[in-house]
């Protein structure tokens, strides 16, 4: 072939073939639209034996396993499958932490998603719990893992066990760190969860304390759940004056013009119909029968964490 | 001396002109550059991930080259028949052995710099565009100085891989069976733990002292690799440093003066 002729071809041909590549895609992805990829599944499932696959390479295929976990978190989460039950979730991120098992993220985050409850996670305390052990284990210094458990104990309303592992997580030799001083705030928060139990106070401690993680998500859900403490305590103090209105009427107020009108809403941020609103600016919905007070349905706080505030 | 520096430097010259060479390193900067968008997928520890595959990249590519440069290096003078002309020279066979290892050595480490700097530079990158939260709660900085003593190990390993490659080149006249023989002899070594303790799952006492012969007699790659602790920041003793980076050496050497003995026996006849 000339040299010509050949440059000529590859012209003409290797755009032409591209194209075609991309458009053959495009036709069968339209053609077939229901073809799911095949279900996930774990082929190597033992720690023992992958670390010994991974030849030297654990910390990739670490970092492999946990982009895996992620993934498959928040594509479970986000499906409209029924199936909610994270089955490889904890198999994945033990897989992960046993080929790196200085992998932070892994415990932190990885406790976090297992411990939360359907759908938006496997609801399995145990677990996370488990995997928080196995960082203690790796890294007894670090205070984080400790006070992980104490999160987990914290939201599932065991404040007793809760402030066991705050104290704990204090007296770790990372706590006392120059510069970071963690038992500073463990120490209380240890206290307030053991005197009060679920009290706003010790819910928005710890998420104070979530506000200067590293990942922008875990901080977005920290200002959200503070607003949320921030709206439980709202609708505390407008119930007070519901009540008080009550008190003195005989009635609950048929609207929240009312209750303005008899001058119960000073110092209450309102909207420009004089009715409260919440953080995000969502009046909050009263029922004029029995005087209830509770976020509005649209707002994006809701619903608020009922049985206790975490 | 200057015969091995003249061969040292024929090996390198001819190694650079390997456009294979450039692929691999093109290939393993690439890699480095994508762990960057990688790092995106990872909902936070995105340099402990970049970091990670950074040293991988190079250990891995690295690899590549010392196993398949280093097998040509004797076989390939065989096969085509240039043995014959090179040791018509006043070349003894100890320095063109001595000679070809140096030559391949020395652009390991060159190949290694260059993907060292491409390395830090890229981290370089990525810690000027990281949150001050992120920069925080890291273990250690972006570009920290540390992760070159996990780049001096691998540049150890590789050198002690380039040896095995060398040592399986003037043994056998097939490429493929030193590939394999050098791959395998990678792969055991990196099981020095197993072998350590193979008798506390063996019944047979012969068979746990045989696994504890080989832990002895197989290099042990695993004690290479310290890319877990100066990537988190762990402190590494730098006696263990030492006495790795002599036990490379010394293994190296062992293989050379084995290299030489075959190579030296050998009848191109």
């Amino acid at each position: 072939m000339k040299k010509a002729t050949a440059i000529v071809l590859g012209a003409v041909a290797l755009p032409v073939l591209a194209a075609g590549v991309v458009a053959l895609q495009i036709v069968r992805e339209r053609a077939f639209p229901g073809r799911e990829p095949a279900q996930q599944a774990l082929y190597v499932s033992s720690p023992a034996v992958l670390t010994r696959l991974a030849l030297g390479f654990d910390d990739v295929v670490a970092d492999l396993y946990w982009i895996r976990a992620i993934q498959y978190y928040g594509s479970t989460r986000l499906s409209p499958s029924a199936d909610k039950s994270y089955a490889l979730l904890y198999p994945l991120l033990d897989l992960t932490t046993s080929l790196d098992p200085n992998f932070n993220i892994a415990y932190e985050f990885g406790s976090f998603f297992l411990s939360e409850k359907p759908p938006g996670g496997p609801g399995r305390s145990d677990l996370a719990i488990r995997l928080l052990e196995k960082g203690i284990t790796a890294r007894p210094d670090r205070f984080q893992y400790p006070y992980d458990v104490g999160f987990v104990h914290y939201r599932d309303g065991d404040y007793a066990a809760a402030a066991d592992w705050f104290e704990r997580a204090a007296a770790t030799s990372g706590a006392k760190k120059e510069g970071e001083r963690a038992d500073l705030w463990l120490k209380p928060l240890a206290a307030s969860t053991r005197a009060t139990g679920g009290d706003t106070r010790s819910a928005r401690l710890m998420y104070e304390q979530l506000l200067n993680a590293d990942a922008a998500w875990l901080r977005n859900d920290a200002q959200r759940r503070l607003k949320q403490l921030d709206a439980i305590d709202q609708i505390a103090e407008l119930q007070r004056r519901v009540g008080e209105y009550e008190r003195r009427f005989g009635d609950p107020p048929p609207s929240w013009r009312d209750l303005t009108q008899a001058d119960y809403l000073q110092g209450v941020q309102l909207d420009s119909e004089g009715r409260p609103v919440d953080p995000e600016g969502y009046v909050y919905v009263l029922n004029p029968w029995w005087g209830d007070v509770t976020i509005n349905p649209d707002s994006p706080l809701w619903p608020l964490p009922t049985e206790n505030p975490a | 001396m200057r015969a091995i520096g003249l061969v040292a430097l024929h090996v390198f010259r001819d190694s650079v002109r390997d456009k294979v060479l450039y692929s691999i390193v093109a290939f393993a900067v690439l890699l480095m550059a994508a762990s960057y968008l990688i790092g995106q997928l990872t909902a936070g520890e995105d340099l402990k991930i970049i970091k990670d595959l950074g040293l991988a990249a190079m250990s891995l590519m690295g690899l590549f080259i010392a196993v398949f440069i280093g097998i040509g290096l004797i076989a390939r003078e065989i096969d085509r028949r240039s043995i014959y002309a090179v040791l018509a020279k006043p070349v003894r066979r100890t320095e063109l052995i001595v000679g070809k290892y140096l030559g391949l050595v020395g652009t390991l480490f060159v190949n290694l710099a260059v993907m060292a700097v491409a390395y830090y530079v890229i981290l370089a990158y990525i810690g000027s565009t990281l949150s001050p939260a992120a920069l925080k709660a890291a273990p250690a900085p972006a570009a920290d100085p540390r992760l070159l003593l996990a780049v001096v190990m691998i540049g150890f390993e590789l050198a002690l891989v380039t040896a095995i490659a060398l040592f399986w080149s003037t043994f056998s006249s097939s490429a493929l069976l030193s590939a394999g023989l050098t791959v395998a002899m990678y792969v055991a070594g990196q099981f020095g733990a197993d072998l350590k303790n193979f008798e506390q799952v063996v019944e047979s006492p012969a068979a746990g002292m045989v696994g504890r012969g080989l832990y002895y007699l197989l290099p042990n790659f695993a004690a290479f690799d310290i890319k877990t602790e100066v990537v988190h920041a762990l402190p590494v003793q730098p006696g263990y440093l030492v006495l790795t980076a002599v036990y490379a050496l010394v293994y190296i050497a062992l293989l050379l003066v084995a290299s030489v003995v075959i190579f030296s026996r050998r009848d191109f006849k």
